[in-house]
């Protein structure tokens, strides 16, 4: 392995911090690969050896693990993993022609990086907000209700360097590791950022409230 | 309708609606306080008796569920709740974990002591950073006012909840899959039996329910039996989400009681866009056979929805108008079940991979009439052959399409290219690229 030795020791403790969460140590190797991701972008042959030892598995076993799964990167990842819901709703209501132009501005496909390293892009599977049609996630944020015009914008800022701001989600999107590292189960303090809920969540108590419906107190 | 709704729902649009201190301002942890002063037993009964089915899309029974555990030997019992949402069109778990993350705690600590659980798990797709946030801090406030951890209120009663992060796999909604995920396995389901009930989690007793399902056990206990059963129809108790989305003027969340039809949810939600007509839809997901303008009448429960033709499902109601090239659609539907099929068995593996090679083409004019033949003779050699329902759900809208439109399949072979404007569906306005307008 080739971590010097401070961020071996930092990653040592964290990988204790998650086997600690579990009866059985094997369960950690999920948030544990996502801890790998914080440090090295990717899922890289030192993340695998690193689960490994921890784990008492073999390299071959991790990696067989971590490539069923598609927010594990066998690649160094972007700093902004954009994703526009191709999934057949979005589509149909304009996701289709959002991936063509987001494709086309960034200058690469599905699965691939920018030169620059800020954004990989992917077509996305359904990520359950149909109701916000048609979406895009920026680190596993929400952009709701996009066009071809806000999608363009947004990724934009992004090669830009500026922050941008999901709908609902924290203030501003953070990185790719950052984010990674709150999928292994550390927190970042931003739970308190971004509303409640957008607006198609909260269509049906607006007709309850209108047809005053009491619902539970009633 | 009823006057009782919202239930599930009734929070979100509050203020800092995820935060305990407002939870708790609304009734919140009540039901748990009460559940903590009755037997085990009498919380299983009373959740079968209000007629809870699975909110998750089987729409099993939820206390017989729990009542399927064996006799207690000591070892641990789990609950799993299932936070895996991903079935297309569904998007009801994703708000109330967003909005409302103490419900889903307060549901699990109850389901937790009916069960004799110490450790429960929430398993939730990974790809919702925002809502792992929210459910985190909701489990730590949970934790530091005593609902969890060691003797919990006072009560003698321990429990330990760990909020799990998946990593991107539809299939881990299948739960023996989801468990074999959590114990940090490729993310296959297993065969049944053995049930989790009886061999789950770590090979233990376990009980995986939807976040729906659990959100839905304190409103029962606080509110009773009768108040959940006087809603919804006679095998279908109780009140759901409903998730409206596509060409509908106010797609959104809008709970009611089950047995409601898509024309009053359609007025809930201000009818289709303007100037268009419905033309096809999913009930339940894109794993549910399609329904189309003959069926805004039928009742949205387990039992009308099944002797239509279709199923319940997750009461996922994506909406199409007459723009909507069918073919498009459920090509992309393929698309997405040969994306996520785990490659665990033959049938699911392959049939997925050429239902949309010969979807690909046909919505691209390259088909033949053979082709829709194919199609059909495809998806027998997958529905009820599969490992798990995962291969039955990717055959769903292709058969019930071809049942329903097969002419416009037939359209295009004989143009040799799809009939219809993709452009006119979208729900902005743009100038179809040279490629599309070929396609």
């Amino acid at each position: 392995m080739t971590y010097d030795e401070s961020t071996l020791a930092a990653l040592t403790k964290d990988a204790a911090e998650i086997k600690s969460r579990y009866p059985v140590e094997r369960s950690a190797l999920l948030p544990m690969l996502h801890l790998v991701q914080s440090i090295d972008g990717y899922i890289s042959p030192d993340g695998i050896q690193f689960c490994a030892d921890q784990l008492g598995l073999t390299p071959p076993e991790v990696s067989a693990v971590a490539t069923f799964y598609t927010q594990y990167k066998r690649r160094p990842n972007g700093e902004y993993q954009v994703g526009v819901c191709t999934n057949t709703l979005c589509a149909i209501m304009g996701g289709d022609e959002i991936w063509r132009r987001v494709s086309e501005r960034c200058g690469v496909g599905h699965d691939e990086t920018t030169a620059d390293g800020k954004i990989s892009l992917e077509r996305l599977e359904c990520n359950a907000a149909c109701d916000f049609a048609p979406v895009m996630m920026v680190n596993w944020e929400f952009f709701d209700n996009m066009t071809p015009e806000t999608a363009l914008q947004l990724v934009d800022d992004i090669l830009d360097g500026k922050p941008v701001t999901p709908t609902r989600g924290a203030d501003t999107v953070a990185t790719f590791k950052e984010v990674s590292r709150v999928l292994a189960g550390f927190p970042d303090g931003r739970a308190d950022e971004g509303p409640s809920a957008g607006a198609p969540s909260l269509a049906g108590i607006e007709v309850a409230k209108e047809q005053g419906w009491k619902g539970q107190d009633s | 309708m009823t006057d009782l709704i919202p239930v599930l729902s009734a929070t979100w649009g509050l203020e800092r609606s995820w935060n305990y201190d407002t939870y708790v301002s609304k009734g919140g942890y009540d039901a748990a306080k009460k559940a903590l002063g009755m037997s085990p037993e009498s919380i299983i009964q009373a959740v079968k008796d209000a007629g809870l089915r699975g909110r998750g899309g089987a729409g099993f029974p939820t206390g017989m569920k729990w009542g399927f555990l064996p006799a207690p030997d000591g070892g641990p019992r789990y609950l799993v709740v299932n936070a895996d949402e991903s079935e297309p069109g569904t998007c009801k778990d994703i708000p109330t974990m967003m909005a409302a993350p103490h419900v889903l705690i307060e549901g699990a600590i109850i389901t937790s002591f009916a069960i004799g659980c110490n450790h429960a798990f929430i398993y939730v797709r990974g790809e919702v950073v925002h809502v792992y946030r929210r459910l985190l801090k909701a489990v730590q406030e949970a934790y530091d006012t005593g609902w969890l951890g060691k003797n919990i209120q006072g009560s003698g009663f321990d429990l330990d909840i760990t909020v799990h992060a998946g990593a991107g796999a539809y299939i881990c909604g299948e739960e023996t899959a989801l468990l074999d995920s959590l114990e940090g396995r490729r993310g296959q389901p297993r065969l049944k039996p053995p049930f989790p009930a009886v061999a789950g989690l770590y090979a233990r007793p376990t009980v995986v329910n939807n976040v729906e399902s659990i959100a839905s056990v304190p409103s029962i206990i606080a509110n009773g039996v009768d108040w959940f059963a006087g809603m919804g129809t006679e095998r279908s108790k109780g009140m759901g989400l409903f998730s409206l989305s596509g060409h509908v003027k106010k797609p959104g969340q809008y709970e009611a009681p089950l047995g409601i039809t898509l024309r009053e949810l359609l007025e809930m939600a201000g009818g289709m866009r303007e100037g268009h007509e419905l033309k096809f839809w999913t009930p339940g997901g894109s794993s549910t056979p399609l329904f189309t303008a003959e069926h805004l009448d039928t009742p949205l429960d387990y039992e009308s929805v099944g002797a239509a033709g279709s199923m319940l499902g997750t009461r996922a109601l994506q909406i199409f108008d007459e723009t909507t090239c069918v073919v498009r659609a459920v090509e992309r539907w393929a698309e997405f079940y040969k994306h996520e099929s785990c490659g665990k068995c033959t049938p699911c593996r392959e049939g997925t991979y050429w239902l949309t090679l010969i979807l690909h083409r046909l919505e691209a004019g390259q088909g033949t009439y053979a082709d829709i033949d194919q199609l059909i003779a495809t998806c027998d050699s997958i529905l009820g052959r599969a490992f798990c329902a995962l291969g039955d759900g990717a055959t769903s809208s292709v058969t019930s399409s071809i049942q329903l439109f097969r002419e416009e399949y037939e359209k295009h072979v004989e143009l040799g290219a799809c009939p219809f404007d993709h452009a006119a569906s979208a729900l902005f306005d743009y100038e179809p690229s040279p490629e599309e307008a070929h396609a």
